[in-house]
């Protein structure tokens, strides 16, 4: 049946079964790649996106869940690559294969909207469900400190890509 | 392009571009052998000539100046698109902050070295010949400057991207000369003049990845991406043993489900071998194709297929079948006798009698998975009796021949276009995805993405062989290592008249062993040990292996430097003067190359990173809590020297790694700082993640972990909140790094826990022995 939701701010409708991933819908039938399918049991944290700005996991998340709500994509983060997290990931030169980094980036912006500042243990705390075969877990904490600077002054940095 | 002059005295080609730029080329190995004297003869022993090939680019300078670079091979994160492009940047004086780097397909007639990722050696084939692509461009750039300018080529200088000529005041960037670039003959290779290294200005120095800003707005660059008009999109269930085949189904019922188009079952001929090596190819199965993959997939949760299981079946086909085979054939003659160096058995009575200690340790090591994180996939369009594959293979020609195999075609009828890869480890070495979309693909003819789930990926690995290590090892009483024998328990084929192992002592000396599971016999410390045994000895396994991050020394490196650790204390010597009391004392004997662990060890480059990441950790020098203690490892594997001390507190069997030490020797040169750094605190966080937490195990052929919440990665909360490393930069020329980093973590770990608790684990995963992360 038809769901329509709210993507990156754009109304979607989309004529799927109820019990159809998220994921799928976002990555197949609206072609929205940045999504990324890890595991399909939220182990994992690759397809991490927003809905109503909590990071969710849409390998599990069936459409119906999903309708009527705001979702938001890596894509949706900034086209350009100009939010603070994007800017921090480059900055700091996060990825390896970069597979996981979308997953890793919506949990860490969802992390920084409700928690400016966040601490250590803050950051391990929210950033545990995502994992990273590559490891770049220390440069994760790394950039997420950053991105904590940049947001809350929007010109340091922008498009430096100083390492 | 409208010009092509090939010089027979370079291996390059130059080519002018459309609109006034240039093009230049490296010519194919064979190609340019097919240049050197003779070659209108043909090759080397009278062989025909190598065919021309159609000119390929490798530097592409446009009339604005701007410069594209070709980076041939294939990515999986070990930043080989970036790296390999800054060899060329630097000796062409390119400005690095405008070159675009682009992907290539494959082609292994064009692309020479071979496009390829693995064994840590893109680094060490590319370092001299992608250097000399730069520098044949910076002499054409010279050449071509002074000829327009009319003033002598020694007067030229180049930098960022521009030529200048100073007593004249002439100055232009690339693209103003490039036309006339396209007019000369490529320089001599034998002439080129490669920058001394304190010039470089790109290289040793930190880039970012060049496809950074495409990953981090999540532009669809991978694999799994790939998407074309009209792409359908498949799933393909295989039984739960290797190679079953399907006896009943229930395809009619499925066609009927949403979306799907196509079900058909992939009849197989019956495996013949009694092992089970290399790339199989294609497996049997059943396909399901539908207009998305979701569809496909729910279809394929109500299949009802019955399984024909072949001989990799049954109770025998069980790791607690398989552990108790292994106690006990090492007490039978050994099926190989991979090493006799001295006379253990004489050394180890002569110790008892003298003073000495004999020591020893019984290790293990279990299946793992690679799990690269993105799972595998291929896109294939079968058209115009040729097959196109779009994948991220690590080694896309054995995915071009794999896949050529399986749709009956020859080998240059397919095509792979080479698509970035979420993760590879080496997983990505075997290609059985190819030979699967390749097949489907050629069954439908439209164009079809197969798709595997992460169950498909951990439950049909080439797995990380599992071991058994039963070591005896005798110090004398002055502390001195004399004796080592190390009874060896893997997977193969004994009495293998065809063996790729032995000394052919005898019918039962001669095993296979399955891919990657072999010891060669020259891993240290056999060059430094005077009575040195191994004894090797094989049982069949039911489950295909391969190459995994640093394959062998990823297991060699815990049970070596384990149980040196072992010796060390039973010596009552300090764990680091031990190694270096060793590593002073080679023997006479000359060592055998071989493996990727053993050929060419130099214990000069051993020592130095021992020493040095002992003052890094201040080893011996710290005063710690009681439960908390270092550990020291080092390991030597695909030509780098990695040492590596752990900083590990332990409570109830709770382990925190604080801190890691990492010292390396990989050559002169560090070419990209800010990757090689990432690259060795991944390889730090990917060993500590086997090491806890990672095992494959079987019944009854079956494999019992399915995703990651049974074969678990390390997470962010485990990862140590520091991981510092320091480069002995060595006179040799750069080698691979992604592979021996990894090996010394675990054992390092492994030796601190030992120093803190006194309890000695040996068996991987450390859970099995009650451990967990704090």
């Amino acid at each position: 049946m038809p769901y329509t939701l709210t993507v990156n701010g754009q109304s979607k409708t989309v004529d799927v079964p109820a019990d159809t991933p998220l994921l799928w819908v976002l990555r197949d039938v609206l072609d929205m790649k940045g999504t990324k399918f890890g595991c399909g049991i939220a182990q994992c944290g690759a397809c991490t996106v927003h809905i109503n700005g909590s990071a969710t996991r849409s390998c599990i998340t069936p459409i119906s869940t999903a309708a009527n709500k705001a979702v938001t994509t890596v894509e949706g983060l900034s086209a350009d690559g100009t939010h603070p997290v994007q800017r921090a990931w480059v900055q700091t030169d996060v990825p390896q294969c970069g597979y996981c980094q979308a997953g890793q980036m919506m949990s860490a912006a969802a992390l920084l909207a409700k928690t400016p500042k966040p601490t250590d243990a803050q950051i391990d705390s929210a950033m545990n469900g995502n994992l990273c075969r590559c490891g770049t877990y220390l440069r994760i904490r790394k950039a997420i400190h950053l991105a904590a600077t940049l947001t809350t002054n929007p010109n340091s940095g922008a498009g430096n890509a100083a390492l | 392009m409208n010009k092509t002059q090939l010089d027979r005295r370079s291996f390059l080609r130059v080519t002018s571009l459309a609109g006034g730029g240039v093009a230049l080329g490296l010519l194919s190995l064979s190609e340019a052998d097919a240049q050197g004297p003779g070659a209108a003869k043909g090759g080397p022993g009278g062989a025909p000539a190598a065919p021309p090939v159609a000119p390929m680019n490798f530097i592409e300078i446009a009339a604005d100046g701007s410069v594209t670079i070709v980076a041939k091979n294939p990515d999986v994160g070990q930043g080989i698109r970036t790296m390999l492009p800054m060899l060329i940047a630097d000796e062409m004086d390119a400005d690095w902050s405008k070159v675009t780097v682009k992907m290539v397909d494959f082609d292994g007639t064009k692309y020479q070295p071979q496009q390829f990722a693995g064994g840590s050696l893109g680094t060490p084939q590319n370092w001299l010949p992608m250097r000399q692509v730069g520098a044949a461009a910076r002499a054409m750039i010279v050449t071509a400057a002074a000829q327009t300018w009319n003033v002598p080529e020694a007067q030229i200088t180049t930098a960022n991207g521009r030529v200048m000529h100073a007593a004249s005041n002439k100055s232009a960037h690339y693209g103003e000369i490039a036309a006339k670039m396209a007019t000369l003959p490529v320089p001599a290779t034998a002439s080129l003049k490669l920058k001394d290294p304190a010039q470089f200005t790109i290289i040793g120095k930190s880039q970012i990845a060049k496809e950074l800003p495409q990953i981090v707005t999540g532009k669809p660059i991978f694999g799994i991406d790939k998407t074309m008009p009209g792409m359908l999109y498949a799933v393909y269930e295989k039984g739960p043993v290797f190679w079953a085949k399907v006896a009943s189904h229930n395809l009619d019922e499925i066609k009927k489900m949403p979306g799907v188009k196509h079900a058909f079952v992939v009849d197989r001929p019956d495996f013949q071998p009694n092992i089970i090596n290399g790339d199989p190819g294609l497996e049997p199965g059943i396909a399901i194709v539908a207009d998305y993959w979701f569809q496909a997939n729910a279809a394929r949760k109500a299949l009802k297929v019955t399984w024909n299981e072949g001989k990799f079946s049954g109770p025998a086909h069980s790791s607690t079948v398989y552990a108790t085979n292994a106690a006990a054939m090492v007490k039978e003659e050994p099926h190989d006798v991979t090493r006799n160096d001295g006379d253990v058995t004489k050394s180890f009575a002569d110790l008892k009698a003298n003073g000495g200690k004999v020591v020893v340790g019984n290790y293990s090591y279990p299946l793992i998975s690679h799990a690269p994180l993105e799972p595998q996939n291929c896109t294939a369009h079968f058209h115009d009796g040729k097959l196109e594959l779009w994948s991220n293979s690590q080694i896309p020609g054995s995915g071009v021949t794999l896949a050529a195999a399986a749709c009956e075609l020859q080998p240059a009828q397919v095509t792979l276009h080479m698509l970035r890869g979420g993760g590879g480890f080496g997983r990505r070495l075997t290609n059985d995805y190819c030979a699967e979309a390749g097949y489907i693909a050629k069954q439908i003819g439209v164009p079809v993405k197969l798709l595997w789930t992460r169950e498909d990926d951990m439950s049909h690995d080439y797995y990380r062989p599992g071991g058994w290590q039963f070591i005896t090892g005798g110090v004398d009483k002055t502390g001195k290592l004399v004796a080592w024998q190390n009874k060896f328990a893997t997977f193969g084929q004994k009495n293998d008249p065809n063996a790729n192992q032995g000394k052919g002592k005898g019918p039962a000396a001669r095993v296979t062993t399955v891919t990657a599971a072999n010891m060669g016999g020259t891993e240290w410390p056999q060059p430094f040990v005077e009575n040195f045994a191994i004894h090797t000895y094989v049982q069949p396994l039911a489950v295909r292996t391969g190459s995994l991050r640093a394959p062998s020394s990823n297991v060699f490196g815990f049970v070596i430097q384990s149980f040196i650790d072992e010796l060390a204390h039973a010596a009552g010597k300090d764990p680091v003067q031990f190694r270096l009391d060793i590593l002073a004392n080679p023997k006479a004997a000359p060592q055998l190359a071989g493996g990727f662990g053993g050929g060419g060890f130099n214990a000069e480059r051993a020592t130095a990173v021992v020493k040095k990441v002992a003052e890094m950790s201040n080893w011996g020098k710290t005063k710690l809590p009681k439960g908390r203690a270092l550990g020291v490892a080092f390991h030597f594997s695909h030509q780098g020297y990695l040492a590596e001390v752990a900083d590990v507190t332990v409570n109830n069997k709770k382990v925190k790694v604080n801190k890691v030490w990492v010292a390396g020797d990989v050559g002169s040169t560090i070419i990209n700082p800010s990757a090689a750094e990432n690259m060795v605190q991944g390889a730090i966080i990917d060993g500590m993640g086997a090491m806890m937490g990672q095992e494959i195990t079987l019944v009854n052929g079956r494999v019992q972990q399915k995703n990651f919440d049974t074969h678990p990665l390390l997470r962010l909360v485990n990862a140590p909140p520091a991981i510092e490393i320091a480069w002995v930069k060595s006179n040799n020329a750069p080698t691979g790094l992604g592979e021996p980093s990894m090996p010394p973590i675990l054992p390092a770990i492994a030796n601190a826990i030992y120093s803190a608790t006194g309890d000695r684990v040996r068996d991987l995963p450390f859970k099995k022995s009650g451990y967990s992360w704090a």
